[in-house]
């Protein structure tokens, strides 16, 4: 059976509140839209910017089709970096495609 | 011309080869676009022009706006473009604005660590610094400290609130209003907004300094 290509996707994965965990070994390679430094870190999904073509696609003369789901999410900056000099409510907050998410 | 005169020096841009390719590229690219008719010279110089023509003082208006206007805060934080639009101010096809407030809890500071997605239809171009690999690798490490760096030490109680915009979204931060500007009209209020301050890397001027 041929893959339908929607341009829209169907529904998102994770909503606002669900713990999730960046790919520490993602299936992307090249030119990607998630800083490494995230890799294999715990955040939890802040809000849902809705759905883009796919910029990993794109970036490679792709259409970006599916469309994939972008979310913000937050993290706790002293669960980053071990010696966060900051507040312990201080948030790093990063914009995250859902291909590179999974339940945390 | 690198010429160290009158006892200061006089800073020049060098091309860096890389970057000369990829100009030579694009110039390639441009002239085969022209010579095939699917743009025109034209075209290119009034897209530059348009893009040139961007500056924060566009981002100010829009934060005195919303200084001045609850209601308009309110769509502005839920909808940003279509907020910016009702004064006129089209950000462009492609980019999508996110606005966020600093208040006296909670302080907001943008990068992007992979590249420099900046909301330029509101801005225009980004500074140097903010595309430096320095600010872009060590605000989100450190933001404390690298805003110290530009002369703003915030509170501990403070929440910071870093902003990693790395794919489709761009975001405005609403810098929070200064204390005795009850008086002051949209116009004056814009001309305490900085382009840094709607960046989160420092706060507005203040009335009296002016």
């Amino acid at each position: 059976m041929a893959r339908r290509r929607s341009s829209e996707p169907v529904a998102a994965k994770f909503k606002p509140g669900d713990r999730v965990r960046v790919m520490a070994n993602p299936a992307v390679r090249g030119h990607v839209r998630t800083p490494g430094y995230l890799q294999g870190k715990i955040g939890s999904v802040e809000g849902i910017h809705g759905a883009f073509r796919n910029p990993e696609s794109l970036a490679y003369g792709g259409d970006g089709l599916p469309k994939q789901f972008l979310y913000l999410v937050r993290f706790d900056q002293v669960r980053l970096w071990e010696k966060y000099g900051g507040s312990s409510q201080d948030r790093l907050l990063v914009d995250i495609y859902e291909h590179w998410l999974e339940p945390g | 011309m690198d010429d160290d005169h009158e006892g200061h020096p006089h800073p020049t841009v060098q091309d860096a080869p890389e970057q000369a390719l990829f100009e030579r590229r694009v110039d390639a690219l441009q002239a085969l676009l022209i010579e095939k008719g699917l743009i025109t010279a034209d075209e290119v110089r009034q897209a530059v022009e348009e893009m040139d023509s961007r500056s924060p003082a566009l981002g100010t208006r829009v934060v005195a706006r919303a200084w001045t206007d609850p209601a308009f805060k309110a769509r502005l934080l839920a909808d940003a473009k279509s907020a910016i639009a009702e004064l006129g101010i089209d950000v462009g096809a492609i980019a999508t604005i996110i606005a966020v407030e600093n208040t006296e809890a909670v302080h907001h500071v943008v990068v992007c660590t992979l590249c420099s997605c900046y909301p330029r239809g509101l801005l225009g171009y980004p500074p140097d610094w903010y595309k430096s690999l320095n600010y872009r690798s060590r605000v989100v490490v450190d933001p404390r400290g690298v805003l110290k760096e530009f002369g703003l030490e915030l509170d501990p109680d403070v929440q910071v609130r870093v902003l990693d915009s790395t794919a489709d979204m761009r975001y405005l931060v609403i810098p929070a209003r200064p204390a005795g500007t009850e008086q002051m009209g949209e116009d004056e209020l814009a001309g305490l907004v900085t382009r840094d301050s709607m960046i989160g890397v420092a706060k507005t001027r203040t009335a009296r300094a002016r």
